[in-house]
């Protein structure tokens, strides 16, 4: 046994290593603390942040979310939601991709929006929030607009790709380069009371269902707006199809749209 | 024919969620859509018997077809 699992090993207490110890760990062995995040999960121990993941989440699973890498594109309303749990999940590395600063109209309903942070870049704001949460997770952060340009350099390497978009056009070369590189997407889209979920495994096209007869970039959030509970609501699900996809857990959400009316307290499911 | 349309969020509001009616041979989901008053741009999904169609699909006696608005904020 090497000498950091010997000393991650002495120190376990319950199956557990508390982050106290993974730090010290760390400045001993001269690691990052994810490289000693993955010799606790490697040796079956637990770092103790995660216990309370008990059975849902194994150890081997805590190390391939670990090992993953997801690429959210957009960080407004789904994507704060989105981020803040894949890092509290574990997810060793999220790509955080948008152009934008905070304003004062995102405070209603985007979970990284402060009063304090306006005109703060959304990624910036990110990569500071999960240094918080998770020290084991790297944030990547990318100040620019996915496009069919830069997309295939921005996706490289990804495990899931999350849409956290807010219009049609860019959606559907999304989903398209997701078809061509074989990666899964896992989409959401919100407006109102209203919200949409569907994952694109590779193989798949859920183009159809991304867009409508009128060719509009926008959808009728233009007319609804979007209230603080749908992006958690929808985030919350993206989230955890894209644990079960990395995990291979649980019944695919292959070919299936979710369907959501919070106002009538409706959830229908299409088949695509 | 009797057909029934199935409205789903916004497109609720103001008009009837679910209504079976008759309608004449060869009316289209086009039809349906323009007597309810909904604008094309704001559709999304639409199904036949719970299969993706395009506006300009015929209608069979039975059908029930279910119409969508686009959503497309994050």
């Amino acid at each position: 046994m090497s000498p950091l699992k010997a000393y991650l090993t002495g120190h376990a207490v319950d199956g557990q290593v508390g982050a106290g110890c993974q730090m010290d760990a760390s400045l001993h062995f001269d690691l990052t603390f994810a490289e000693v995040e993955a010799a606790i999960l490697e040796l079956g121990l637990c770092p103790a942040r995660y216990q309370r993941n008990r059975q849902t989440i194994s150890c081997a699973g805590q190390l391939t979310l670990l090992r993953s890498k997801v690429v959210v594109i957009g960080c407004g309303g789904l994507g704060g939601y989105i981020i803040e749990e894949l890092a509290r999940l574990g997810v060793g590395r999220i790509d955080a991709i948008d152009p934008d600063v905070f304003e004062e109209h995102n405070l209603n309903r985007q979970l990284l929006a402060t009063f304090a942070n306006q005109g703060e870049y959304k990624v910036s704001a990110a990569a500071r929030r999960v240094a918080e949460l998770n020290p084991a997770v790297q944030l990547v952060p990318h100040r620019t607009a996915f496009s069919a340009a830069n997309g295939r350099e921005l996706l490289t390497g990804a495990t899931v790709v999350v849409d956290a978009l807010d219009n049609m056009t860019t959606r559907l070369e999304l989903a398209a380069l997701c078809r061509e590189l074989g990666l899964p997407l896992v989409h959401g889209a919100i407006a109102g009371w209203y919200g949409q979920l569907a994952t694109q495994l590779p193989g798949e096209d859920i183009s159809a269902f991304l867009s409508g007869p009128g060719a509009a970039g926008k959808g009728v959030e233009t007319r609804l707006g979007n209230p603080a509970f749908t992006p958690a609501v929808v985030a919350s699900l993206q989230a955890a199809e894209t644990c079960k996809v990395i995990l291979g857990q649980g019944t695919s959400p292959a070919g299936r749209m979710l369907v959501l009316n919070l106002l009538d307290m409706e959830f229908e499911e299409i088949r695509l | 024919m009797q057909v029934t349309v199935k409205l789903f969020a916004s497109f609720r509001t103001g008009r009837t969620p679910v209504e079976t009616r008759d309608y004449p041979a060869g009316t289209t989901v086009a039809d349906l859509v323009a007597e309810r008053e909904i604008p094309v741009a704001e559709i999304g999904i639409m199904l036949v018997n719970c299969r993706h169609v395009q506006l300009e699909c015929g209608l069979a006696d039975g059908d029930i077809v279910a119409i969508f608005p686009l959503l497309g904020g994050g």
